[in-house]
């Protein structure tokens, strides 16, 4: 077996930067500590460079288990962004606050190797290594405030359930290969679309089941939803940022693979599960939202109700090809589209994090005046995440919607209760702002936020706004439909 | 030679033991002896098919399973003596700060 160490170098630039941070970190006094984000920051750089270079025909290698195409370049892009945003806007609050910062970016790109591995493993045992690896050390950067219980909490509520989706995930894992005979997704999407003997047939569908109620907990689907907004509100604020984006987005990746290439043959069976989890995600989710106090919680609970949006998709395929591709792309801008509107806002509440330890909605009282530069930048989010023109999130919400109308029939009633649950969501988005412009602040002291921090709002808000006025910019994307099989 | 049935139904078993622990149980430790039970169990079941289907993937599968576990414990276990610092206890029910 031969490697192709092309097709793998971004994986490589990044695992060497991490082995860097870690030793260097030992090394570095301790008053200089932070350094290790420059060191981190330079390698995800390089990653990027690296990965911009593979664009053109897809690559395979391992054995067919790992596949560099269109569909794993756009998603690779996309996680080592995030993880430039990410690293950006922990400085400060990781140097203030001196915890561990060696520590910390040291398994934040861990975390992030995972999210690049993601999409281009084709294979189960591929799949769940890089799922492992986003999760497990995103249990201790949850739970990084050490002498803090509530964050200690957070880890606790995200490990135990992470590590139970984990098992549920694997025993399905174990009974589709006990199945198929194989763990390759393409060869189980082969092996699927022939027929099966009637108690292999009942043995799949179970084994669907089980890895579909694991990946649930990982995207926090209702009714697995509970631990995520108690692992947000205890994490410290920049890796809920990555929690509710990064490892989402990666989970949804994994998803899709699973579900447009292993398990099409068996949509009949899947759609409907993926239409009720959709309505009761989305429809819980922004019900939940209507009643929080503190915007940590709100953005948990807006997460939630996104999740909701993005599963929509799913419950759309059919044996239609055309139908099938334009779910999977909406599903994906979906899925890029959200992140960016997710970290802007997550940004704006690092900066508020500065002076407001309990992070509630009435602290961002006046903030316009305070600080006009973050209150345009979180208005411009909240508008978005609602999906209102000329934002992003319309266009995001407008290709969900119109898959599911073309779709008919199921794909019309899911595409009215997404329109039904978006109008409802509008109020809750809309405190935010109604807080920052008509409630009189208690001080008129201009909020202080850190440059970086106030540069990357700045940008996050300019890349929602181009995207809602310049719609085609999705077009010029290479086609992901790769993945999306005759 | 076992039959395979009767190693699933094995199996079947002592993922649902897993479960009941899971849920049943509130001290973190012995929850999460539980989810290794389930883990276990995923074990059992790659190793009887890879015999049955005379292929070696699920076996190597198994033996990924089993460092992923056990990395997997050092950090729970990390986690839950963090806790047992901060609060004197690691009854799962009595870590309740967060809610709604």
């Amino acid at each position: 077996m031969t490697i192709d160490y092309h097709a793998i170098l971004p994986e490589l630039i990044l695992s060497g930067t991490i082995l860097v941070v870690l030793v260097a970190d030992a090394f570095i006094r301790p008053r200089r500590t932070w350094l290790a984000m420059p060191i981190s920051l330079a390698g995800v750089l390089a990653s990027l460079i690296a990965v911009l270079t593979l664009i053109g025909s897809p690559r395979t290698t391992f054995n067919g288990t790992y596949r560099v195409d269109n569909f794993a370049l756009l998603f690779k892009v996309f996680f080592l962004s995030v993880a430039l945003v990410v690293l950006l806007v922990s400085l400060r609050y990781f140097r203030e606050g001196r915890w561990y910062q060696g520590e910390y970016y040291y398994l934040l790109l861990t975390s992030f190797l995972g999210c690049v591995l993601m999409p281009s493993s084709r294979d189960l045992l591929m799949l769940f290594i890089s799922l492992e690896l986003v999760s497990a050390p995103g249990f201790l950067i949850a739970a990084f405030r050490k002498s803090d219980p509530r964050s200690n909490e957070a880890g606790l509520k995200f490990f135990l359930i992470g590590v139970l989706s984990s098992a549920v995930m694997l025993y399905g894992m174990s009974l589709i290969y006990g199945v198929t005979g194989t763990t390759g997704l393409y060869r189980i999407g082969a092996a699927l679309s022939g027929t099966l003997s009637g108690g292999k047939q009942t043995l799949a569908e179970a084994a669907i089941l089980f890895i579909v109620a694991g990946f649930a907990f990982k995207v926090s689907a209702v009714p697995f939803q509970f631990w995520a907004p108690d692992t947000y509100e205890g994490a410290p604020v920049p890796v809920a940022a990555f929690l509710a984006t990064a490892s989402k987005a990666a989970g949804f990746a994994g998803l899709l693979q699973l579900m447009f290439v292993a398990f099409r043959a068996e949509y009949a069976f899947w759609t409907p599960i993926f239409a009720a989890l959709s309505i009761a995600t989305m429809t819980i989710g922004n019900l939940v939202a209507l009643q929080q106090r503190q915007i940590v919680r709100l953005l948990a609970y807006s997460s939630i109700a996104q999740a909701g949006y993005m599963l929509l998709p799913f419950a759309l395929v059919s044996a239609d090809r055309v139908v099938n591709h334009d779910a999977f792309a909406a599903a994906t801008t979906y899925i890029l589209i959200y992140a960016v509107m997710t970290l802007g806002a997550f940004t704006v509440v690092i900066a508020l994090s500065r002076e407001s330890s309990g992070l509630l909605i009435s602290d961002f009282a006046g903030l316009m005046r305070r600080a006009p530069l973050m209150g345009v930048a979180m208005t411009t989010f909240m508008v978005s995440l609602a999906g209102i023109p000329p934002t992003g999130g319309f266009w995001a919400k407008f290709l969900v919607f119109k898959a599911g109308i073309e779709r008919g029939g199921l794909g019309t009633a899911l595409a009215v209760v997404m329109l039904v649950n978006s109008v409802a969501s509008l109020y809750y988005y809309l405190l935010v702002p109604r807080q920052m412009v008509f409630v009189e602040p208690e001080t008129d002291r201009p909020l202080a936020s850190p440059a970086l921090v106030t540069g990357v709002a700045a940008l996050a808000t300019l890349a929602i706004l181009a995207i809602g006025v310049y719609p085609q910019l999705f077009y010029h994307f290479p086609p992901l439909s790769t993945l999306v099989g005759p | 030679m076992i039959r395979l049935p009767l190693v699933l139904f094995f199996s079947a078993v002592l993922f649902s033991a897993g479960v009941y622990g899971v849920l049943a149980r509130r001290n973190a430790v012995l929850v999460l002896m539980s989810i290794e039970l389930m883990l276990n169990a995923v074990n059992v079941n790659l190793i009887a098919f890879s015999q049955a289907l005379h292929d070696l993937t699920g076996q190597a599968f198994a033996l990924f399973v089993i460092a992923v576990a056990a990395a997997e414990v050092g950090i729970g276990l990390a986690i839950v003596i963090l806790i047992y610092r901060n609060r004197e206890t690691i009854n799962i029910d009595e870590v309740n700060l967060l809610k709604w």
